[in-house]
C-alpha cells in the first residue's frame, strides 16, 4: 500500500519535473516537451493500474490549478481547450502502454515496451486528442455551416507524430536499461 | 512550486469553491451551444471583464495560459479560411478564448487549501474500499514536495556529465534519474510505515 503510494507520486513528480526539460524543436519548427514521454515510461515500468493513477494524480494537480504543464500551464482551461483530449488521453495511453508490457511476458522487454508504447502513447493518445480537437472545432455549428472533418483534424495534429516516436525508442531503451539492472523494480513485469 | 491561485483575495474569493465550479460547468455547456459570432463574442467580452476585474495580475497569469493557444487558433484560422470559411475559424477562437478564460477565472480565486479540502470530502467514500481518505492528499503533497527535487537531481546529473563528456546527454539521464527515484519511492513508503502507515484507522478520525 504504502509502496504504491509512493512510486505512484513520484511517477507523478517526474512527469511533472519532465516538463521543466526545455522543449526541443524539430526540424520543421514543431516543439516537443517530455512530458508524454514520462507518461509512456510510467505504463511501461508500474505497468496498467498504477500507471494510469500517476496519470490521473497529474490531471488532479492541473485541474486543482497547480502549474504542472510544460510552459508552467494549468488549471481547468486545459480540460476545455483544444488540446483536451491529449491531456485526458494520457490517461489511457499510460494504461495500454502497460497492459501491453504486462501481457507480451515472452517477446524482449524493450520491445513489449516499444509496442506499448506506440500503441498507448501514439495511437490511443492521438486517438482521443484528435477527436477532443474536433469536437471543440465543430461545436454548436448551425445546420448550413460545413463541419471540419476528422481526417482535416488529424492531419493538422500529423506533424506531431515523429516526436512522439523518438520518445518510443526512448521509453523502450529506458525500459530495458531498468529491466537489466533493476529487475525487480519492473513492476509491470513484477 | 506555486500555486496559480492569485496571492490575494478579490470578491470571487467569497463565493464557495463548489458554487463557481457549478457554474462554471453551466457556462461550458452553454458555449458549446452558442453557434454565433456574437454570442462567442460577448463570451469573451465577459470572461475579459470578470479576469480585468480580479487585477493587472490575474490578467497576466490568465495570459500566459491563453499564449499556447495562439499558434493552434492560428493554423484553424488560415484551413477555415483555405476552405472558404473564415467565419468558422474566428468562431472557434473565440469560444476557446471564452472557455479557457472562464474557467481561469475560478482556477484563479479558488486557493489550494480550498480545493485540497474538496478533495478530502469527495475522498470519505474510499474508506469503504478500506483506504485512508488522507491517501489523495498525501499523493497531492508528496507530488509537490518532489518535483523541485527531481529538478535539482536532474541538474546534478548534468553537471556529472558535463564533467565527464563534450556530448550533450539528450534523454541518457533519464534511466539514473528513474534508479533515483525508485530508490526514493521505498525510502519513502518505509518512512510512512514507521508512521503508522496507510491503513485505515481503528475507529473514529484522528
Amino acid at each position: 500500500m504504502e509502496r504504491n503510494v509512493t512510486l505512484i507520486g513520484l511517477f507523478a513528480a517526474l512527469i511533472v519535473a519532465l516538463g521543466f526539460v526545455p522543449a526541443i524543436p524539430l526540424g520543421f519548427g514543431v516543439p516537443i516537451t517530455l512530458q508524454s514521454l514520462g507518461v509512456m515510461l510510467a505504463g511501461a515500468v508500474l505497468g496498467s493500474w498504477r500507471g494510469a493513477l500517476a496519470v490521473l494524480l497529474v490531471q488532479a494537480l492541473v485541474a486543482i490549478g497547480l502549474p504542472v504543464l510544460a510552459g508552467g500551464r494549468g488549471g481547468l482551461g486545459i480540460f476545455v481547450g483544444p488540446t483536451a483530449g491529449f491531456l485526458i488521453g494520457w490517461l489511457p495511453a499510460a494504461f495500454v502502454t502497460g497492459l501491453i508490457v504486462e501481457r507480451l511476458r515472452r517477446v524482449p522487454v524493450a520491445l513489449a515496451a516499444g509496442i506499448g508504447a506506440t500503441l498507448g502513447g501514439i495511437v490511443v493518445m492521438y486517438a482521443l486528442g484528435i477527436v477532443g480537437f474536433w469536437l471543440v472545432k465543430n461545436a454548436g455549428l448551425k445546420p448550413e455551416d460545413a463541419p471540419m472533418s476528422l481526417s482535416a483534424a488529424t492531419l493538422i495534429m500529423a506533424p506531431f507524430i515523429p516526436g512522439d516516436m523518438i520518445k518510443v525508442v526512448v521509453t523502450a531503451f529506458v525500459t530495458r536499461t531498468i529491466a537489466q539492472y533493476r529487475p525487480s523494480a519492473l513492476l509491470a513485469r513484477a | 512550486m506555486l500555486s496559480l491561485a492569485l496571492p490575494y483575495r478579490t470578491w470571487a474569493h467569497r463565493l464557495p469553491a463548489a458554487l463557481k465550479f457549478g457554474l462554471l460547468t453551466l457556462a461550458m455547456i452553454g458555449l458549446m451551444q452558442i453557434g454565433t459570432l456574437a454570442g462567442q463574442g460577448a463570451a469573451v467580452l465577459i470572461a475579459l471583464a470578470l479576469t480585468a476585474s480580479l487585477g493587472r495580475r490575474a490578467m497576466a497569469q490568465s495570459l500566459v495560459t491563453l499564449r499556447p493557444l495562439v499558434w493552434i487558433v492560428a493554423v484553424i484560422l488560415i484551413w477555415d479560411t483555405l476552405q472558404g470559411d473564415f467565419r468558422l475559424g474566428v468562431l472557434f477562437g473565440l469560444r476557446v478564448f471564452a472557455m479557457v478564460g472562464l474557467a481561469n477565472v475560478v482556477t484563479l480565486t479558488t486557493p489550494l487549501p480550498e480545493i485540497v479540502a474538496l478533495i478530502e470530502r469527495l475522498a470519505q467514500p474510499l474508506a469503504k474500499f478500506g483506504i485512508s481518505p488522507r491517501v489523495p492528499a498525501i499523493s497531492v503533497a508528496l507530488v509537490i514536495r518532489f518535483v523541485p527535487v527531481l529538478r535539482a537531481r536532474y541538474d546534478t546529473l548534468t553537471e556529472a556529465w558535463m564533467a565527464r563528456s563534450a556530448r550533450k546527454p539528450r534523454t541518457k539521464l533519464l534511466a539514473p534519474l528513474t534508479f533515483s527515484l525508485l530508490d526514493d519511492a521505498d525510502h519513502m513508503a518505509d518512512a510512512l510505515r514507521a508512521r503508522g502507515g496507510l491503513a485505515l484507522p481503528h475507529r473514529g478520525r484522528d
